[in-house]
Order: C-alpha cells, then structure tokens, then sequence
C-alpha cells in the first residue's frame, strides 16, 4: 500500500471561492436535517444549478457535455458540496460512477444519448446490484436477461436501492449465462443501462427507520430491453462493476458525511463551553485532515491512471469510522439542555443516517477482508 | 517517492539492518553505545543531512528526513541520529558551526545525551551550543537512554531564524517521533502478520480467522494515517518551515500516538503470551512506541492546540482554513 499525497490543482483557490459564494446562496434555506442528509439529499432543481454551473461530468470530453477538468479539481467541488451539506444526491451517481462507466464501456451511441443529460444535472442514476439473497456475495444475484430477438428480456429483483424510485436510469448487474460447471460465479454476469420508465418495471419505496422513502425494492417482470442498452461486454460484467470501486471508495463522501455537525459543534461549544472540549475537537480535525490526505493521495493515484483499489477500500473503511464517530463525539461533548436547535435536529439525522455509512459501497467487513487479503492473510 | 528519497531510504535500511537487528536493541537497552552504526551513520553524512549544502551538509529535504526517520522506527531507533540531525539543522540555522559526534538534544530529558559529544540548549528563538556537563542516566520504558544533562562551558549562541521560529526543537521532535512511530508500527504488522500466518490453532493459522484478520486490517488503516499524516507535516516544514507547520505536525503527532496505542495493542493481542516474553523482539518495538507517544508532546498537548485554535476560528472557517493549507503546484 502506498500514499502519495498530490499538490492541489493550478487555481484551486480560485474555483473554492465560486463554489462557496454559489453554496452560500444556494443553501440559505436548507434545513439542518438536510445538511445531516449530505449526499442522501435529492433536488434536482439544485443539480440543474450545480450542471449549469460546469460541475458534473467535469472530467469529460466537451462532445459529451463534459469540462476536460483535472480529477483533482472534481475532488474541490466534491469537497465543498460536502463541506455544506449540499443535497447532491440526485447527480452524486451519475457523476461518481454511472457517467465514468458510460464514457469507459459504452457506446457512442449511448455516451451522447445519456452523458450530457447527467453533466446538465438532468439525469439521475441509481445502483442495481443488491438483491435479497446478493448483499455482500454479490456474485450470488439472480436477476436475469436472456436473449431475444432484437435484445434482452429482464427478469428479477433489485432491493435497497437507492433513489429508484426518483431515478431516470439504473445500471443494473445481471446474469446473462449461468455459472458454469464448477466455474467461477463471477462469470456470466453483465450491465445493462436500464430505463427506468419502461414497462415491466415496478418500483416499490421501502421505508427507513427515519421514516423516510430513500431505496427500494425494484421488480423487473418479462423487460424488454434493446441490444443496445447492454453497456460494456457481454460477460464481463462483475469487471466492469468493480472496477470503478476505486473511484466509488476513496471519494471525500466517504469521510465528510458528518462534517457539518463538526463545525455546528463547534459553534455551539463557543456559545457554551465544555472544559476539556478543545482536545476532542483536535483530535477530530487531526483525524479528519488526515482523512482528507489519505483521500487526496488516492485521488492523485487515479488522477495517473493508477488502480489504487487496496488504498481506496482503507480510505472508505477509516473515513466510515470517523464520519460515525464524529456527531457521538459531539453529542458527548454537548449537554442537550445547551445544544442550539440546528445542532440537535442535526445530530438526530444523523444518529439515524449514520448507521449506513458502513454499509453502503461495501461494508466495513468486506473491505477489512479486502486489505487482510492484501496484507498477505486470507 | 523521489528517487533520490528511494535511493537514500533503501541505503540506510541496509546500514540499519546489517548493524545489528534486535540484538543491536537489546544492546542499547543495555547501556552500550553502538558505536559500529553510528560511525556507518556518519559516514553516509546522515549526522549533517539537514544542514544545507551551503553550510557543507547535505542539504535534503524535511520530507526525504521524515522517509529516512520511518526507516529508523522501523529498526527501533537504536541511535540518536535524528536528534543529531534535528540538532545540527538548529545550529546551522542559528549561525553555529555544526560539531562531529553526536549531538544531544535539551528538548526534554536529552536522549543518549551520556553519550553525546555536545548539547544544544534551545530556549525560545535562541539556541547555544554547549560541552556536555553533568549527566544524570535516566531511561524512558523504552529502555532507551533519557538522561538529565547539565550544560557546560557555552561554546556559541545564535539565534533562529522566523521560518523555524521559538518552538522549533519541539516541532522538530515532535515530528521526528511521529516519523519513528510510524515506522515501528509499520515493523510491528507486518511481524503480526508473518505470526498470524505461521501460529496454528484449531488446525489452520490463525491468520485465517476473520476476527484476526479484521483487527489486522483495521490497524492497517491506522498504520496508513501515520504515513499520511507525517508525510504531510514533513511538505509543511518544506513549504513554509517549521515555524507555520505547527497545524500538520500536531495532526501528526496526534494520530501517530493514538495509532501507536490501538497498533500496539493490536499485536500484542494477535501474538498472545509469546509477544510479551523477554526473549520476543515484539516489546522492543511497543515499549518504544508507548514512550514516543510521550515525547514532542503527547496527544493531548497537540490535540489542545489544534482544537482551541479551531474553537477560536469558529465552525465556519474550519474547512476553509484546512484547505488554505494545500501545498500548490504550480500554476
């Protein structure tokens, strides 16, 4: 394993003042409940103004409604939408992993249709890869597209995913062969752009404990999908679904899901001090610019083609830690009868989102697994 | 990494290898100076490696230092060679000519300062170089030596300039334990990781037990914050010295201490009974983590620091003061 840490991007400066004088006044009314929400916030409306703005897709080709700007100046802009609290959610996807799989695998066909519409903030994309007998052995999904004539027929069940039922597309990991005889079960798979408003589709919201509708069980019944919405190669699919795992892991929203309470807490304990706050407190900002230079570090690797898969599963698992731990620490700093209104309401959001932190994108035991087996364990 | 920074760590790990290993510890640990290694130390300029060029060091960089520091805490520090480097870096900057031999460092109680040739007292922006004087032996639970010296006859007196400013030698010291620890942890996996590996249990090693194998990995992760974070702290010092690093060698220092705990715990639980016998090579690398912890401020003392400046700053500008800090390129 290895970390390098990159230097900031020419005019970085520069484009953080844009972005937190655009934040500013975009975020005058968000709620402290949206702040806790963080990349779980979904306003399309904001992603239009985010797209308008040249902040999705910023790494893409032009002819694709791209910017052709470095990956490290992407990682400002992901840095400061997270450092507000900014409801990104209805872009995070498709700019995160969706679009950079379309530009790498698809077609041309399909980089024109569906790439400009995710870098104008129009197009949203959820993940389809859990389903209720594949959670961490993904490898084990059924979900199935046969051939026929003109194209595929989907059948099955995706579960607990995200923003389906708000979403325009859905990248889906299916099985198109069965494994064969004592072969590996990650053969036979492949991804298919699926459109979400097709027939056979059926999308049912499943309810959190914060009471909120943010995944889903999606249900695909006799689909009918075109040749061309197979993205990639046939076959090749569990390669092409984990290969942007690096890109998916080692981003700043795997550290700054929290943030906005640091910072509220702080506030709050100016306002009425705790003794002894200021050494909690600086171990987090310890720990939490640490986070962001190992973050950065992998964020140089891919930026020169590097795979630093290893390294990214390591920044996801310390950055889930952190941004778990972060509003307990501030809770415990804090007495509730002293905490402002925006605090609280914020820290309740969060006790109720932060449990998912360690799950989603791969849990934390798949990617301990992950860095044991790198270790030379296992 | 540079290549030169290759060249130069890969140099040095050989030095530290072929001068004695573990038995070298138990040597020092001992009371014996290791005389052999240091003279192989000296001779590849190590002692002035932080004195620039122009004042006939060698000129290298704080983060090729730092690399060099991880290479020493991976072999357990048996000599003071960062303290002398650090020492000799004050000197030259406060105008003094840098003496041979090893340097004893007054920044707190002064390591293997019974065997150092002379004794730099820094005091605020000062720094006087003075004969050794009266040495009372004291050791950390390192077991290395940590001795009360008293000044002797002044030899010089300088001043430093602002850009390694009044707390340098703590900064220095703070940053060249975070640097050893992070090399001794890095030690300390993969011996835990060779042991989780070879020991078997219920009849398979028990490297292959998940719950092994997730504390193992879990210290990795810390392992790497050390490395990132001295790494950072070592391009501060380059970008704009020791005085306006405090904020990155702080962070250093902090996680290191707290990844010292949780590494050091981690190992000791993973070898069991064996990894807490005299004759295992394991506590002579955890005894002096516990001690590094302590030494160029614990993480409480910087920890303290860095909250109550981010308390003072208000929530507001703390992202923003983070990413004032990035090392630019260029333009």
């Amino acid at each position: 394993m290895r970390f390098d840490l990159p230097d900031a991007p020419p005019r970085a400066a520069e484009l953080r003042r844009e972005l937190r004088d655009f934040l500013a006044e975009a975020g005058r009314d968000w709620t402290p409940e949206t702040r806790a929400r963080s990349w779980m916030g979904f306003d399309r409306d904001f992603s239009r103004a985010v797209g308008r703005r040249g902040w999705i897709g910023m790494t893409w080709p032009a002819a694709y409604g791209g910017h052709e700007r470095s990956g490290l100046e992407r990682i400002v802009v992901l840095e400061e939408m997270l450092a507000a609290g900014a409801p990104v959610g209805a872009h995070w996807i498709g700019d995160r992993q969706s679009g950079p799989l379309i530009l790498r695998l698809g077609t041309e066909e399909q980089r024109r249709r569906i790439l400009p519409g995710i870098a104008a903030g129009e197009l949203a994309f959820c993940i389809g890869l859990s389903e209720p007998e594949a959670g961490s052995d993904l490898a084990n999904l059924r979900t199935k597209a046969e051939r026929v004539p003109g194209g595929w027929k989907l059948n099955g069940r995706k579960i607990w995913t995200t923003f389906a039922h708000k979403s325009d597309y859905m990248i889906a990991l299916v099985r198109t062969s069965p494994v064969p005889e004592g072969g590996a079960r990650h053969a036979g798979l492949s991804q298919f752009l699926v459109d979400l408003r097709l027939s056979g589709i059926s999308i049912r919201p499943i309810r959190d404990l914060a009471g909120e509708e943010s995944f889903n069980e999606v249900t695909f019944d006799d689909v009918v999908l075109r040749e061309d919405d197979l993205l990639g190669q046939e076959g090749a699919g569990w390669a092409q679904a984990t290969s942007e795992l690096a890109f998916e892991r080692s981003g700043p929203d795997r550290y700054l899901s929290s943030y906005p309470a640091l910072a509220a807490g702080i506030d709050a304990l100016n306002a009425a001090p705790t003794p002894g706050a200021e050494v909690t407190i600086g171990r987090m900002v310890a720990r939490l610019n640490t986070l962001r230079g190992m973050s950065l570090s992998v964020g140089g690797m891919l930026e020169r083609g590097e795979s630093p898969a290893v390294e990214a599963a390591l920044v996801k698992d310390a950055g889930n830690v952190f941004e778990q731990a972060l509003p307990e620490q501030i809770r415990n700093l804090i007495d509730p009868a002293d905490s402002p209104q925006e605090l609280t309401r914020m820290l309740a959001g969060l006790a109720q989102l932060a449990p998912t932190f360690s799950l989603r994108g791969g849990t934390r035991e798949i990617l301990r697994g992950i860095i044991a087996r790198d270790l030379g364990l296992r | 990494m540079s290549e030169l920074r290759s060249i130069l760590v890969e140099q040095v790990d050989r030095l530290m290898a072929d001068g004695g290993g573990v038995a070298l510890l138990r040597t020092v640990e001992a009371g014996e100076w290791p005389a052999g290694l240091w003279a192989g130390l000296e001779e590849q300029g190590l002692n002035l490696a932080l004195v620039p060029e122009e004042a006939g060091g060698v000129g290298l960089s704080w983060g090729d230092a730092a690399a060099l520091w991880q290479v020493l805490g991976r072999h357990g520090a048996p000599a003071p060679i960062a303290e002398t480097m650090l020492g000799a870096a004050l000197l030259s900057a406060a105008g003094i000519e840098v003496p041979e031999g090893p340097i004893g460092l007054a920044q707190g109680p002064v390591p293997f300062g019974r065997h150092a040739a002379r004794l730099v007292v820094p005091k605020g922006a000062a720094v006087t170089l003075h004969a050794t004087g009266q040495v009372t032996p004291g050791e950390n639970i390192g077991r290395e030596p940590r001795d009360a010296v008293t000044p002797g006859d002044r030899i010089a007196r300088g001043e430093l300039p602002n850009a390694l400013g009044p707390r340098a030698a703590l900064l220095g010291l703070a940053l060249i334990r975070a640097a050893l620890i992070a090399g001794a942890l890095e030690r300390i996996l993969a011996l835990a990781v060779d042991w989780a590996n070879t020991r078997k249990q219920f009849g398979r090693a028990i490297g292959k037990f998940q719950a092994v194998q997730q504390q193992l990995a879990a210290m990795a992760g810390e392992v790497a914050a050390v490395q990132v974070a001295v790494q950072a702290a070592a391009r501060a010092v380059d970008a704009r010295g020791l005085a306006e690093a405090g904020f990155e060698i702080g962070c250093a220092k902090v996680v290191a201490g707290e990844a010292a705990t949780m590494g050091a715990a981690t190992v000791h639980q993973v070898f069991a009974a064996i990894g807490i016998t005299e004759d295992h090579e394991l506590h002579h690398f955890t005894r002096r983590l516990w001690a590094w912890r302590e030494e160029g401020g614990t993480e409480r003392f910087w920890a303290t620091e860095i909250g109550r400046d981010a308390m003072a700053r208000g929530g507001a500008n703390l992202w923003p003061d983070i990413t004032a800090r990035d090392a630019q390129g260029a333009d």
